[in-house]
């Protein structure tokens, strides 16, 4: 065995099958690692989901669907309750909704695109139980000033009627509102946003 | 520790006290010496690890998808190849893998009856690749069921009936299949022993063939001991450290390999039938029996012989001693030389007959006709196969060997 | 009137025309996939096959699918499942109608084309029609209209151990379709085409990625051999 060999082109040589043996790996890599998202099936399974809304007329009157799994309640809120938003201010955390909880569209006084339909995630931003709807009206021991809202079993966290969450409470953030859109006066699309 | 050293350097010093890394390293790649005369037979030794791993890889990534149930196995293989992102890559590999497995482990055993590889002192070196070869027959047919279509159901039927003519056969096979007939509870066995018992016990087989090759060394074409001839420092004569002459060699291999199967994968992953049969592309339907039933190519040799016999205690008798004679082989060889370079025209000529029986019968056992030449024909190249073992101890002994030289050519 | 063996003869005599089906034409695949929802879907299904998925590789629109090529649902993730019943299907014809997902896998191209292109009548049969390829299918021609209806014309050859036997020597038209016979031999085609291109839907994957594979394993190969003949040359 002999050891004249030449010194650099033996390293270049190296270092080229190394970097293009190397860069064939990573890319041999990449079916592995993308096959692991999620699959076509949970893609369209997580897709949008339609609600009927023709029959929320009256105030308070509700549904919750399943989007991605989730609870999304669709809240019917009337001119008055509307009206009485402004009054939790002073209470309330982020009654301006700065936090990055709601998409663009829906940050504003009411958080929704339009006034009378809210839209929420109904998972306490606590830690994710199931908040409860409880009217202004209903038996509660939430106080004299309740104007109604959402009420979280598990930490007692409270949010108004548009999600924002109260003072003193452990949930630091507002309710979270889904991407949506309308599709007529009667049909509610929850996943896609407004083109 | 040296402050001088880089962190790299440190960190191993670290692992190397509490760990023999770099000894391992020094002991079998770069003070591992192999005779410097390897040709083309000796690359599948490393492809054939190569392949345990990809299998193993994308094995472990097909079952993330898949559903091991008589209900939804047909379908999760179908939801595999279209709703899983790249699925189908990692459905092709592995079942072209399965194909390659075999051509490589094949051309693999090849090599060792060349070169008289199975001789003194590597028995066991042989015995435990024979084992693995048995594991791995086991792990296809296994493997084969999971599809869930009708060749997997009828080939699995087919396989397990073999075992009926046992003594106490049809419990035995009741014992297998966990049912009354193939079901759902065998299907989740087979899914069991193909996933876990089997891989593991091949990997296990494969490291103790590694270190049977790494006590007593690699043999090589010209069949003489380099350990007899050594230099000043101990090294053997007419060798090269395995890492980096081989390395790179094996590497340069592994290319070739890589596009010779991608070729396959990416432009014919059926390869006309042969690597994915039509028929099972049809659900598994206990009530209807496909046309014609071949096993996958790699089982046709055995299963020819299995056919050859026209009897069915005899043909299963036969079928396992084709199998179970290569076991034999360190102690039916009484030749002097390994190599086939020294070997007499008997072996030779009985080492090319042996060869042309297998291949023969490989690929008869792929045709469905029912031609009286068929059966002859069969029953002849079973005849040749059989008589390469049997008569060994024979011709071995009273062939016209040539004088083996001093040192590697 | 003929025995039913004679079809049988036929199908085991005659040669199938070889069909080579391809998936590169998509105006083929479309029209393929219209034959498909007018004249198959109404019976057989394609479980595994997602609209939503033929609408991507066909380039076809959302909305396009949804109005014109989506019956009985308006979910574009849905599968393309049947709309008659396994049980009915039983009923209507004494076996249920088969799924297509795989059909062009476990049958081959060629195999469909001549099924597609092989019914002639036969008052024998439930359906009035039998098939050159598939004696006695239960499949009434669903494409009828389009292909017009055929009877058979019969041969007298010499069988096995010298007893006359009667082949199916070519069929002959009795009435016209909407079709002639050019058109229909390509709609046809299309179908199948079709049909192969749902039997695996990563093909177009496979044959795009292919060749980029190949072409950097080649300058693998140059790379490593470099390497290996550069070290080599140590060893005398």
């Amino acid at each position: 065995m002999s050891r004249d060999f030449d010194q650099r082109r033996r390293r270049f040589l190296t270092t080229t099958a190394t970097v293009v043996g190397g860069g064939g790996l990573v890319a041999a890599a990449v079916p592995f690692l993308t096959s692991l998202q999620p699959s076509a099936r949970a893609r369209i399974a997580s897709g949008p989901v339609d609600v009927d809304i023709s029959d929320l007329r009256k105030g308070g009157a509700r549904r919750t669907v399943k989007w991605r799994g989730r609870p999304v309640v669709v809240l019917y809120r009337t001119p008055e309750m509307i009206g009485e938003l402004r009054e939790n201010d002073p209470q309330l955390r982020d009654p301006k909704s700065l936090k990055a909880q709601q998409p663009e569209f829906a940050r504003n006084e009411y958080r929704s695109l339009r006034p009378e339909y809210l839209v929420l995630l109904a998972q306490c931003t606590h830690f994710g139980c199931v908040p409860i709807y409880l009217a202004a009206g209903a038996e509660h021991n939430l106080g004299e000033d309740w104007n109604g809202g959402f009420y979280c079993p598990c930490h007692r966290s409270r949010f108004d009627l548009a999600g924002r969450v109260y003072k003193g409470v452990p949930a630091q953030l507002n309710l979270e509102v889904p991407l949506y859109r309308f599709s007529g006066e009667q049909k509610l699309i929850i996943g896609e946003e407004a083109v | 520790m040296d402050k001088r050293l880089s962190a790299p350097l440190r960190f191993l010093g670290w692992l190397d006290d509490r760990i023999p890394v770099s000894r391992f390293w020094h002991d079998h790649m770069a003070c591992y010496y192999a005779p410097k005369n390897f040709n083309f037979w000796y690359y599948f030794g490393s492809l054939a690890l190569f392949m345990l791993v990809l299998q193993i890889v994308t094995g472990i990534w097909l079952a993330m998808n898949y559903k091991p149930s008589a209900e939804f196995a047909f379908a999760s293989v179908e939801y595999i190849m279209r709703d899983v992102d790249w699925g189908w890559l990692l459905r092709y590999m592995h079942s072209t893998g399965a194909s390659f497995f075999f051509i490589v482990i094949y051309l693999h055993m090849f090599r060792a009856l060349l070169y008289g590889s199975y001789r003194e002192p590597r028995e066991l070196l042989w015995t435990i690749g024979m084992l693995s070869y048995l594991v791995l027959m086991a792990e296809a047919f296994f493997g084969y069921l999971l599809p869930w279509g009708q060749m997997s159901y009828w080939g699995a039927k087919v396989i397990i009936s073999v075992f009926s003519v046992l003594p106490w056969g049809d419990e035995l096979a009741t014992l297998m299949r966990g049912d009354y007939l193939i079901s759902d509870a065998t299907l989740n066995r087979f899914f069991a022993l193909h996933v876990i018992a089997l891989p593991l016990l091949l990997g296990i087989l494969v490291g103790a063939h590694l270190m049977a090759l790494h006590h007593v060394g690699s043999n090589n074409p010209d069949g003489l001991e380099i350990k007899r001839r050594k230099d000043a420092q101990g090294r053997p004569l007419d060798s090269v450290p395995f890492h980096p002459y081989y390395t790179v060699k094996d590497i340069f291999g592994l290319s070739v390999f890589l596009f010779i199967f991608f070729a396959i994968v990416f432009f014919a992953p059926d390869l006309g039938g042969y690597f994915l049969e039509h028929n099972n592309f049809v659900a598994a339907d206990p009530l209807k029996t496909p046309d014609t039933i071949a096993p996958v190519w790699y089982f046709t040799p055995f299963y020819s012989i299995l056919r050859a016999i026209p009897h069915k205690l005899g043909g299963v008798i036969a079928m396992g001693a084709a199998v179970m004679l290569f076991f034999l082989l360190p102690w039916l060889d009484r030749g002097r030389v390994r190599s086939i370079r020294y070997r007499g025209p008997i072996f030779r000529g009985a080492l090319a007959a042996f060869a042309f029986s297998f291949v023969a019968l490989g690929v008869l056992g792929t045709l469905h006709t029912d031609r009286p030449w068929y059966n002859y024909t069969l029953r002849t190249l079973t005849a040749v196969y059989f008589a390469f073992f049997l008569l060994m101890p024979i011709y071995s002994r009273y062939d016209r060997e040539l004088p083996e030289p001093e040192r590697l050519r | 009137m003929l025995p039913g063996g004679a079809a049988a003869a036929a199908a085991d005599g005659g040669e199938t025309p070889r069909y080579h089906a391809q998936i590169s034409d998509l105006h083929s695949l479309q029209r393929g996939l219209r034959l498909f929802v007018n004249y198959c879907a109404g019976c057989h299904g394609a479980r595994y096959v997602r609209y939503q998925r033929i609408s991507e590789d066909l380039k076809l629109p959302a909305e396009v699918m949804q109005r014109n090529l989506m019956f009985g649902t308006d979910k574009l993730g849905a599968h393309m499942s049947s709309a008659m019943s396994a049980a009915d299907g039983k009923r209507f014809f004494q076996v249920a109608p088969p799924d297509l997902s795989v059909v062009a896998r476990s049958r081959g191209a060629s195999w469909l084309y001549a099924y597609l292109t092989g019914f002639y009548l036969d008052e024998t049969r439930p359906s009035g029609v039998n098939n050159l390829v598939f004696p006695d299918t239960a499949m009434p021609h669903a494409l009828w209209p389009l292909q017009g209806l055929r009877r058979p014309v019969y041969r007298t050859e010499e069988g096995p151990l010298g007893v006359p036997q009667q082949l199916v020597d070519h069929l002959e038209q009795v009435r016209a379709g909407s079709m002639n016979e050019e058109q229909y031999a390509r709609a046809a085609g299309d179908l199948v085409n079709f049909l192969y291109y749902i039997g695996e839907p990563a093909r177009m994957e496979r044959r795009f990625f292919g060749p980029w594979v190949m072409l950097y394993l080649l300058l693998l190969i140059l790379v490593t051999w470099l390497l290996k003949r550069d070290y080599w040359k140590d060893v005398h």
